[in-house]
């Protein structure tokens, strides 16, 4: 039976929730009201929230000065394209670990985890003469490869924790009718395990549009997406803010959007399992 | 009509082979994000009609990103860049390890003699141009001649660090939010320590002896500390430590600041639209302690080849172009001539029309005061005015870069400081094998 909670105590939690919200929202509020503000008024001191002079200036400026859409195209196929490619490697995977697991699961999935734990700069010039050998440099297949390589061990975490809330049993009744093995993961498996395989997606999308450090190193001129859009635009002595910003909003916009109308999705598949 | 399907297939034979000859190039020129930078981007219209055979792609990228995708590509042959933008700092390191193609063999109409020499030097290895300058600077003072004024001070064209001194104690109101001098207490090698560095030069440091040890425990180091603390502590403004180029630039076009040292290119910005004080500022040259050498720095964002470029020859008709005479005249005949990028060609200085700029004869005046073979009073194994020109140098020179803004912060003295970046740089240059 759930508890009655005070209207005082709703009060607080929700102030609370506001709160917390709002300071983790600020550097993104920041970000776009410095967006619209002369270069001058983004570096004022002491700083001002709301400028005197507002203005789109920075906005034609950042357009006209670079090729957006050939950098978002580049974001979408790149983000998308690792992700699906990773979910057709980690749901068989993740299958077998959750319904299969042998001695080593356990072992195997840690030692996947710890993959994550290493710095990337320490692997980039293996990584960057392997792709050099390959012809991948600068090529969208080969930052899907690459963003899919870094992401996997996220994808097959979330889903052997989704699949392992299914019980067996449903799977076991699909064998007995006569399915197969790929018809046991495709028509049982993923329909009931869509919600967690759909915020899985969302998640990994958001981590390949945001990468920044491999979508710059891997790219020059062809593949390179909003990540080097944004850079392109950070100045040696820190100077242009505004453009900056302006810069950085245009990135992340499409993401932001995408975010807010999944939001429901992404706290569900990320809460699963979490409370019992 | 036979003679006429003849002719009609050699037509299209020849235009083939026309077409072929004419076959375009693409280069790939890595840049940072700056206006003289984005400006020359704006102008490839001319540079395209000239060299319809060329097409130039960019990759601009902030300073210590590019450095990084630069060094990665070079070293492991990758070919991805045919032009770079380089600083000073690296064009000596990168031209000994063989990284760069020399542009010994640039036309002759390109007058390579009209460089101007600091700048060149500072390009040069063993002989060989190894990057061609696009703009060069130095650093000089900038300070509020009201304010001078108001104090019944003169600032000298070419003053000491005591008039530096008693300038800063006149013009300070801490009341009124006004500090007498602003300087860098960031962190960095491309911060503070590029001011500090420069400026020890003038007290007569260095930070190696002919055998490459550690100068930091002698007492031109301690002359120099001693007074930069002393100096901001009584005249600078408040959370100094923190301060890099682009927090003074804010604080002086606030008119928060009686004088700012640093590099000549600000001088376009403190007398810019977005300056409070923009018809209240005089240029002197950086301070000296009477012993021969300025406070001075000499930067130059060049252009070089990398040798790993499988397009060579069409970088560097790019190159030719972009560090022209003529290149000068085109931005000066579309932007006016305070645009113009400054501090690389002799020419440009004796031009009458770039002599009207108020700050040009300053900013030529600090470069040639520059010699980055010879940066100092006592002898030195490197090159380099406000940095060494070693790899191990942006590591070194951003731990003592922190060890110093501590001191600054009141966190150490000026004594510990000195001791701590000793033991701190004796041990790294020991680990890299040029000391025992």
């Amino acid at each position: 039976m759930a508890r009655a909670v005070s209207p005082r105590r709703r009060m607080f939690t929700t102030i609370a929730a506001w709160s917390v919200a709002l300071i983790i929202f600020f550097p993104v509020l920041w970000m776009i009201l410095t967006s619209f503000k002369t270069e001058a008024s983004a570096v004022a001191s002491p700083p001002e929230l709301f400028s005197a002079d507002w203005t789109v200036e920075n906005y034609v400026e950042v357009w006209s000065r670079s090729d957006y859409p050939r950098f978002f195209w580049n974001s979408v196929v790149i983000s998308l394209g690792s992700t699906l490619l990773g979910l057709a490697i980690a749901i068989p995977a993740a299958w077998a670990m959750a319904f299969v697991p042998g001695r080593r699961t356990k072992d195997l999935l840690m030692w996947m985890l710890s993959t994550k734990m290493m710095p990337a700069v320490a692997v980039m010039i293996p990584l960057y003469l392997l792709f050099l050998r390959l012809g991948l440099i600068d090529t969208r297949i080969g930052l899907v490869l690459a963003l899919m390589l870094m992401n996997l061990p996220i994808i097959v975490w979330m889903l052997y924790t989704y699949f392992k809330e299914i019980p067996g049993e449903i799977l076991e009744a699909a064998r007995m009718d006569g399915a197969s093995l790929p018809k046991e993961i495709l028509y049982v498996l993923t329909p009931i395990a869509l919600p967690g395989i759909a915020s899985t997606l969302l998640l990994n999308v958001i981590l390949a549009w945001n990468e920044a450090f491999w979508t710059i190193v891997l790219t020059t001129t062809k593949a390179a997406p909003l990540s080097a859009f944004i850079a392109s635009f950070s100045a040696p002595q820190g100077l242009f803010y505004a453009k900056l910003s302006a810069a950085s909003t245009l990135a992340i916009a499409p993401i932001l959007i995408l975010g807010w109308f999944s939001q429901k999705q992404l706290v569900r598949g990320l809460t699963f399992g979490a409370v019992k | 009509m036979k003679i006429s399907h003849r002719a009609l297939l050699g037509a299209t034979v020849s235009l083939t082979l026309a077409g072929a000859a004419m076959a375009e190039t693409t280069i790939t020129v890595a840049t940072v994000n700056n206006g003289d930078m984005i400006r020359m981007q704006g102008l490839m219209d001319d540079f395209n009609a000239k060299h319809p055979d060329i097409t130039v792609e960019w990759v601009t990228l902030e300073e210590n990103v590019l450095r990084q995708n630069v060094t990665t590509d070079i070293a492991t042959g990758g070919g991805q860049y045919d032009v770079l933008t380089i600083g000073t700092y690296e064009v000596p390191i990168w031209g000994k390890q063989g990284w760069l193609t020399s542009l010994n063999d640039l036309p002759a109409e390109y007058d390579v003699d009209d460089l101007l020499p600091a700048i060149r030097g500072g390009l040069t290895v063993d002989g060989n141009l190894y990057a061609a300058p696009f703009y060069g600077e130095s650093s000089m003072v900038m300070y509020r001649t009201d304010l001078m004024e108001a104090a019944g001070l003169t600032m000298p064209e070419a003053p000491t660090w005591a008039d530096i001194e008693k300038a800063a104690a006149a013009m300070t109101n801490k009341d009124a939010g006004i500090y007498g001098v602003c300087l860098r207490g960031k962190a960095g090698w491309g911060e503070n320590m590029a001011f500090l560095t420069a400026m020890s030069n003038s007290f007569g440091a260095r930070w190696f002896d002919e055998n490459w040890n550690p100068q930091f425990d002698q007492p031109e180091w301690k002359a120099t500390l001693d007074f930069y603390l002393n100096l901001m502590n009584n005249y600078g403004p408040p959370g100094a430590s923190n301060n890099g180029f682009n927090e003074n630039l804010t604080l002086f076009n606030q008119g928060k600041c009686g004088m700012w040292i640093d590099a000549t290119v600000a001088a376009s910005f403190v007398t810019g639209k977005d300056s409070t004080v923009a018809d209240k500022v005089g240029f002197a040259l950086a301070p000296d302690n009477g012993l021969g050498k300025r406070g001075n720095w000499l930067w130059a964002w060049s252009l070089a080849i990398p040798s790993s470029s499988d397009a060579p020859d069409a970088a560097k008709t790019f190159i030719n172009w972009a560090t022209s005479k003529g290149y000068l005249e085109l931005v000066a005949s579309k932007e006016g001539w305070a645009n113009v990028p400054p501090g690389t060609r002799t020419s440009l200085y004796e031009n009458p029309e770039y002599q009207k700029v108020p700050f040009a004869k300053m900013t030529l005046d600090s470069i040639n005061a520059a010699d980055p073979t010879n940066p100092t009073v006592k002898p030195v194994p490197y090159v380099g005015v406000q940095f060494v020109a070693i790899p191990e140098f942006q590591g070194l020179g951003t731990t003592v870069g922190e060890i110093f803004s501590a001191a600054l912060a009141g966190q150490k003295t000026a004594d510990e400081a000195l001791a701590e970046a000793q033991t701190a740089v004796a041990d790294e240059m020991k680990a890299a094998g040029y000391i025992q």
